[in-house]
């Protein structure tokens, strides 16, 4: 869309500058480096440049949600990787599988926002001088602005102008005297779109420095505790798994202890969803602070100062209770398992017994919270609600290889151990509560119920109340630099007798209020436009009109 | 509290008829448009009309945005179109009526707010669109048959819904049991549903451009759908319905995935973790603000920022469809089995 030089100026043709983000143009310098830097500076921040780092950004997104992302599921990128051998590393080497921390994607956000930079200063020195310097000149020819009108006013155009300033509240406006006698007033409004315009950019890069603070300084430690066991104070080591920020060292995490959970309880609908989970749990704050009691619910983690404590996950430990041949009986002995079908929590584990008892002594195999059979005659689980708890375990006696010193999960035995001989299948039982399995060498292990678990985690993140104000900057902004029309009213008015430069709307009767006292008479030509997408401004426009022209400004009774 | 299955079984039941009310719609919205004449009128000569107060006649090929443009434009319908016109508002109204009760009745049988799974989502989309149709029906009347576009698309969503996403009345799981549900599944879903309407003017841009470009040239359009540019509204009224559009929908979208990240730092112990749900709301959201970026930059506004505009309701839809239902994360509350 081009005006013409004869085409009315129409609100869609001014430019819609109040989005652009490109500053005003520079001078340019001649030659050598600095026009060099000076001009890939201005590249960089023009609004094209702008434009195909956003499209980058979203791009480089992409992978990153449909490629395993070690971050959400390190097992998911190795089956991945294993299944997909040939290009799978040479994704994995490009970062493909942690996408948001690699230096690709870091590049893209960075660009962007020193591209961003780049434009809000500039416009930020720009929207200052604007709002303090006056509205610009009354242009000659209102009638060719997108809005236009006119009417007659009673008293001398100093005095409508005075008079009309008056009624324009809301509008910065300046008067202007004309050679001619023609006095001008010239209005705007709609400031509010590009300061909510830079406070958006500006806050987007508060987001970025909040964002940062979390990803260097936070960290996330998460355990699993079970019931009636004692649990863990805020340190590295203690945690089955910790994440920490690039800057933390692991030392001097803030002072808090879980000293236990108390009580995991999972509250069911009659038909069977989940209802809600709470795990009563004692912890203590502070340099030795005094034991407290909470609920840690889904969606209601425990906020203390500067750490979180959520649930986010559950399960069972089966109990057993070994008696040896020689008549000693090791109460007690129990594990946790981890759920393998998270509907009816049919969980899978390990029961290790390496200590006062040779051979070593482990059971391998399935619990089930309600346990019920399969048509192959398995054991299988029909709720994930505690009702008749049963286990179906493979028993093996031997070395298991611990003291080996290489890693071993708790949750399965080592099956090089197995495979080796060291250690020997003895049994295998399906037991509900209450019933025990005898081994060969007269050993009897009794099944005795469950206890349930839960995994707590604890985290850490300085960045993350900047992050919500920026947030909430950015939505205000956002409504501001949308909602917000930025206008322009032109009033040019003059005296009644002077020659008709204006195309003067002449049908128009004469207000009362112009005869009924002052001699003078003026002529008041209006003009407006919105300056950003015109919206309902022919609205607004009538409306000033109206108010405009309502009553006579000078009355002399 | 258990699921009352009387009320979940009404709600199913008005949910079919605001389809099949949407259907009738969509039917008289067609009528309005095959008796519509503006379009031979359109067909054979650019329009000359009178833009702006007392302003110098132009010649203006598309431009129909003023008022008078849009009273002269219904005064030359003919009445056959003018009844199915109001007969396809009607419907359209009633639809929404039917299909706000439905979801109401949803609520009512299971004891929550009703958009949990993925119909009771894609519902609340389709009505989302509606209103916002009829909100742009308030301030342009004179695009009213332009509905038929727009219900095509909530049809064949509502449709989707209650077949291939439908969900029966379930209550949800803890995660779900939260306020913020009404926060911020409210506030997506509305931001969708305008989007959607934005994405509907912007394809209709594209054909009335290139039927526009064709007439420029002296050609006469023959493929469709090009040749549906002759009875479409000019290029600067459905790009700037596209554009008011997403930019009323937008601060709305944004304050939606800020309300979900306020959600899944109680939930799930972090305001943001590049979930594939949150990874593609991230990728919507961004190419939205490019569009309404792009409409500000010389040399991409017009055609170049209509592309934007359909990659950004593209990925939104990737999200919904392909995000849900094939790839998984902690955001699967889709209800598929
Ligand atoms: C940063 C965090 C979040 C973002 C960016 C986000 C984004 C979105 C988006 C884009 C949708 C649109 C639906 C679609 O396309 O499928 C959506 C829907 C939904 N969100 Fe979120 N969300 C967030 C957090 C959450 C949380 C914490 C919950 C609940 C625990 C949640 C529950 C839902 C539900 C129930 C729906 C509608 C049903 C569905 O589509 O499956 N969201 N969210």
């Amino acid at each position: 869309m081009s005006a013409g030089p004869d085409t009315p100026v129409r609100a869609g043709d001014v430019e819609p500058s109040e989005l652009s983000t490109q500053p005003a143009p520079v001078r340019s310098w001649r030659g050598g480096p600095v026009a060099f830097a000076r001009n890939s500076w201005r590249r960089l921040t023009s609004m094209r440049t702008a434009l195909v780092l956003l499209f980058l950004l979203a791009l480089a997104s992409v992978p990153g949600s449909l490629l395993p992302q070690r971050p959400l599921n390190p097992a998911k990128v190795d089956a991945y990787i294993a299944d997909h051998p040939g290009w799978s590393r040479i994704l994995d080497k490009a970062g493909f599988f942690d996408v948001f921390a690699t230096p690709w994607f870091a590049a893209t956000y960075l660009l962007l926002f020193v591209s961003l930079i780049g434009c809000v200063v500039p416009r930020l020195r720009q929207h200052a001088a604007a709002m303090l310097s006056a509205p610009p000149v009354v242009p000659r020819r209102l009638e060719r602005l997108s809005s236009s009108a006119s009417f007659p006013a009673a008293g001398a155009p100093a005095e409508v102008a005075a008079d009309a300033v008056r009624r324009l509240r809301g509008w910065k406006t300046v008067t202007r005297t004309e050679d001619d006698g023609v006095v001008t007033v010239a209005a705007e409004r709609g400031y509010l779109r590009e300061t909510g315009n830079l406070i958006f950019h500006a806050a987007l890069l508060v987001l970025l420095v909040g964002v940062a603070a979390g990803k260097l300084w936070g960290y996330q430690g998460t355990v699993l505790l079970t019931e009636t066991q004692p649990g863990i104070c805020n340190a590295v080591p203690l945690y089955d798994s910790f994440r920490p920020g690039k800057l933390v060292n692991g030392s001097g995490l803030a002072p808090f202890c879980i000293d236990s959970l108390d009580k995991f309880t999972a509250d069911y609908d009659p038909n069977g969803t989940p209802s809600q989970f709470r795990a009563d749990i004692t912890y203590s704050e502070g340099e030795n602070g005094a034991p407290q009691k909470d609920t840690l619910r889904v969606n209601h983690p425990l906020r203390l100062e500067g750490i979180r404590v959520y649930l986010v996950g559950h399960g069972f430990a089966p109990i057993f209770t070994v008696t040896r041949p020689d008549g000693t009986v090791l109460k007690d002995i129990s594990a946790p398992f981890l759920p393998v079908v998270p509907s009816t929590l049919l969980s899978e584990g390990a029961v290790k017994l390496l200590d006062g008892v040779t051979p070593q002594l482990a059971l391998y195999g399935t619990f089930a919270p309600f346990a019920g059979v399969d048509a192959n005659g398995n054991m299988t689980s029909l709720s994930p609600q505690p009702g008749n708890p049963g286990v179906a375990v493979v028993v093996y006696q031997g070395d298991l290889g611990v003291d080996s010193g290489a890693p071993q999960s708790v949750y399965s035995i080592d099956q090089r151990q197995v495979a080796s001989g060291a250690l020997k299948e003895v049994a295998s039982a399906q037991l509900t509560r209450g019933k025990s399995v005898k081994l060969a060498d007269g050993t009897q292990i009794t099944f005795e119920g469950s206890r349930e678990w839960a995994t707590i985690q604890v985290n850490h993140d300085p960045g993350q109340t900047v992050v919500l104000g920026a947030a909430v900057a950015i939505v205000l902004g956002l409504l501001l630099s949308l909602a917000v029309r930025r206008r322009r009213l032109f009033l040019r008015i003059r005296p009644e007798d002077s020659p008709d430069r204006e195309s003067v709307d002449n049908s128009e009767p004469v207000d009362g209020g112009a005869q009924a006292g002052s001699d003078a008479r003026s002529v008041v030509a209006v003009g407006g436009l919105a300056r950003t997408d015109a919206g309902s401004f022919e609205t607004e426009f009538a409306r000033v009109v109206e108010r405009l022209r309502d009553s006579p400004p000078v009355r002399k009774d | 509290m258990p699921v009352n299955a009387g009320l979940a079984t009404l709600s199913d039941h008005m949910f079919t008829w605001s389809i099949i009310l949407y259907s009738v719609a969509l039917i008289a919205y067609c009528g309005e448009y095959a008796f519509g004449r503006r379009g031979k009128v359109a067909a054979t000569s650019p329009e000359r009309e009178l833009v702006g107060a007392g302003g110098p006649s132009v010649i203006k090929v598309g431009s129909m945005s003023g008022a008078k443009a849009g009273g002269s434009d219904r005064s030359r319908r003919a009445p056959q179109a003018q009844r199915f016109g109001r007969l396809a508002v009607a419907a359209t109204v009633a639809g929404l009526a039917v299909q706000l009760t439905s979801l109401a009745l949803r609520g009512a049988a299971t004891h929550r707010w009703p958009w949990g799974n993925m119909y009771e989502f894609a519902s609340v989309v389709g009505a989302a669109a509606v209103i916002a149709y009829l909100v742009v029906l308030v301030r342009l009347p004179q695009v009213r048959y332009l509905g038929m576009f727009l219900l095509f698309p909530v049809v064949v969503l509502l449709f989707l819904a209650g077949t291939v996403l439908y969900a029966p009345a379930e209550p949800l799981v803890p995660a779900l049991r939260s306020y913020w549900i009404a926060i911020h599944v409210t506030t997506i879903s509305i931001g969708t549903g305008i989007f959607m309407v934005s994405f509907v003017a912007t394809l209709l841009y594209l054909v009335r451009r290139r039927w526009e470009l064709a007439v420029e040239a002296g050609r006469t359009p023959t493929r469709f759908p090009v040749t549906l540019g002759s009875r479409l509204p000019g290029t600067d009224i459905l790009d700037r319905m596209a554009y008011r559009t997403v930019a009323f929908g937008f601060p709305i979208y944004t304050f939606g995935i800020i309300a979900g990240a306020i959600w899944a730092e109680a939930a799930w112990g972090r305001y943001w973790g590049w979930d594939p749900k949150e990874t593609w709301a991230f990728i919507t959201w961004v190419v939205y603000a490019a569009y309404l970026h792009a409409r500000a930059t010389a040399g991409w506004r017009g055609t170049a920022a209509a592309r934007v505009n359909m990659v950004a309701f593209a990925t939104m839809i990737f999200n919904f469809f392909v995000i849900n239902m094939v790839v998984s994360g902690l955001h699967s509350y889709a209800g598929l089995t």
